[in-house]
């Protein structure tokens, strides 16, 4: 049987968030009442011209510096000529030839594995409105909204080898337009969309197969899912013999299959020509240098300085899903002066645990970097045990007391008299024959049994490593 | 290049305006006209001229990031042909 090889590219539209629109003054809040955020300009009328945001021209240039792109000197606006309701103008301002951004990388993980994608290109474009086919006595209605509304689309080389691959670059994808805080990411709102041109071809073939373009995967799952379909599909119909037809497809996820959309190939001539009422776009060096200085440090960079303070790949990883948890790490290990390695344990462990529990995100967590510190500071000082630890986490969470004044109530000081100690585990080692001879007989089970009661006398507030290393000294005399 | 009344046909499909029989006649000769005359101009050589994207040597101008914009969706709705719940109905279209 022949083995195939499944080829991946992406194209994300990712929203800019801006304040007002691409080419209007129209605001871009979402959720307004239907047209009552569509201008003139947004709507088409006769007469009006569109004017650039400055802001979306900066935030394109942010993606390009933090990819390692091309920053084009000059671009061009274009005119993609194509007819539907939500697009009063007939046409799309997009770029086309010349756009602003060419080049750059992004750094996947797959299964331990690194791997790079090249991106093609990043243009700026503007959004379409919206068509709503329900309810409407056999009509559509049209909400234009959404018209104008600033997009960057970012188009992948057809790198990905693996539904696995392209969804851990469109996560990657995802989080960096956060972090460098040019979308909000909100996949239900539709501001970050994705469509993938998928086609197969047999291993070990240098030659694209023919493609086709799947639309409407809005989250991350369907994404995965869409492709597997899409794949198989495409090798079933090969190895009957057929040919793949390069089409666009529609992802439909209550059936997880995905079907033609009707074919319109002519209307696929958008004769694309430079925008008249736009003059090319020029990125002057001093607004380049301007930009480049504002750039937040990036992932990849936090990374590899975390990796220096000698935490692991998961770790480093893990913190630096997130500007907000990188931040929140950041402010942590500054109030404690160090504790590099417990508070990227704790925050990845209790703390990220806490959150999940709660449904909320690091910026909406009742307990700030300040307020962990509080409580990591008797952690490493010894005053008390990290199971102690989150007895008192979960009252700050629950409460306004800070780490030490929990600490004093409740009486979690660590019983740090040796001689207290040394007391307690010789009770437990008496009432526990069987445990000790096993022990003996080599069963380490049986030690951790008695730690575990010791712990349980002291209600947790022995020092765990102090608790083995009596035991051991006991057990062995 | 020779223009037929199957590419005048192909055009006014995707512009999506009406042309009559006697109307295709009328088009293809004003096209082929305007063919011609792209014709002329290509045969100058170019040969290590920059493409201009327009006509003029200027540059784009933008504007700051600020809405400015008011809500006037009534007195544009006052023009359209049929509205409901603040929105443009149009015959349905479904992809």
């Amino acid at each position: 049987m022949m083995k195939w090889e499944t080829v991946i590219g992406l194209e994300v539209h990712a929203q800019l968030n801006t304040r007002s629109k691409i080419f209007s003054g129209a605001s871009t809040a979402f959720g307004a009442a239907p047209n009552t955020q569509a201008c003139a300009v947004d709507i088409a009328l006769p007469g009006v011209l569109p004017v650039l945001n400055r802001e979306a021209v900066a935030k394109a240039i942010r993606f390009g510096l933090a990819i390692v792109g091309r920053i084009n000197r000059r671009s061009i606006f274009a005119r993609k000529n194509y007819f539907y309701p939500d697009l009063p103008k007939g046409y799309q301002i997009s770029q086309y030839e010349m756009p602003i951004v060419q080049g750059g990388t992004i750094g996947i993980f797959v299964d331990g594995k690194e791997k790079t994608i090249r991106l093609t290109r990043a243009h700026l474009e503007e959004d379409a409105g919206k068509s709503l086919h329900e309810d409407f006595r056999g009509m559509s209605g049209i909400d234009l909204n959404r018209a104008g509304t600033p997009l960057l689309e970012i188009v992948s080389e057809p790198d990905m080898r693996s539904a696995a691959e392209a969804v851990a670059y469109a996560k990657a994808l995802h989080a960096l337009v956060r972090w460098i805080d040019i979308c909000d990411g909100n996949m239900q709102e539709g501001s970050f969309r994705c469509d993938a041109n998928v086609s197969v071809r047999p291993a070990g073939s240098d030659r694209l197969g023919t493609r086709c373009e799947i639309k409407n995967l809005n989250s991350f799952r369907f994404l995965e899912r869409a492709i597997e379909y899409e794949a198989k599909r495409q090798i079933v119909v090969l190895e009957e013999g057929g040919t793949i037809v390069q089409e666009t497809r529609l992802y439909d996820s209550d059936k997880d299959e995905t079907r033609s959309m009707r074919t319109k190939e002519e209307a696929h001539d958008y004769r694309y020509f430079p925008d008249p009422d736009l003059l090319p776009l020029v990125v002057n060096p001093d607004m380049l240098e301007r930009i480049r200085s504002e750039m937040p440090e990036l992932p990849e960079q936090k990374r590899n300085r975390y990796l220096g303070y000698g935490l692991t790949a998961n770790e480093a990883d893990g913190l630096t899903q997130s500007r907000e948890m990188a931040e929140f790490y950041e402010g942590l290990v500054q109030a404690l002066g160090g504790g590099y390695k417990l508070a990227a344990s704790w925050l990845l462990g209790e703390f990220t645990a806490a959150l999940n529990r709660a449904g909320i995100d690091v910026s909406e967590s009742p307990v700030g970097s300040e307020r962990a510190a509080g409580l990591l500071r008797r952690v490493a000082d010894n005053t008390i045990s990290r199971r102690s630890a989150g007895e008192v986490f979960d009252a700050m969470w629950n409460g306004k007391m800070e780490a030490d004044a929990i600490i004093e109530n409740r009486g979690l000081k660590q019983i740090s008299d040796s001689g207290e100690l040394e007391r307690i585990c010789d009770e437990i080692i008496g009432a526990n024959p069987k445990q000790v001879a096993d022990y003996r007989a080599g069963k380490e089970k049986a030690f951790n049994s008695l730690v575990g009661q010791v712990m349980k006398a002291t209600r947790g507030k022995a020092n765990p490593q102090q608790v083995n290393e009596i035991l051991r000294r006991r057990l062995a005399q | 290049m020779a223009l037929s009344r199957d590419d005048v046909e192909r055009i006014a499909h995707l512009a999506r305006i009406t042309v009559d029989e006697a109307g295709i006649d009328r088009v293809l000769e004003e096209l082929t006209g305007i063919f011609g005359l792209i014709e002329r101009m290509q045969a100058v050589d170019t040969a290590g001229i920059e493409p201009m994207s327009h006509a003029q040597d200027v540059v784009l101008r933008v504007r700051e990031d600020r809405v400015t914009e008011t809500d006037q969706h009534a007195l544009f709705q006052s023009i359209a042909p049929r509205v409901d719940a603040g929105l443009y109905l149009v015959p349905k279209v479904i992809e």
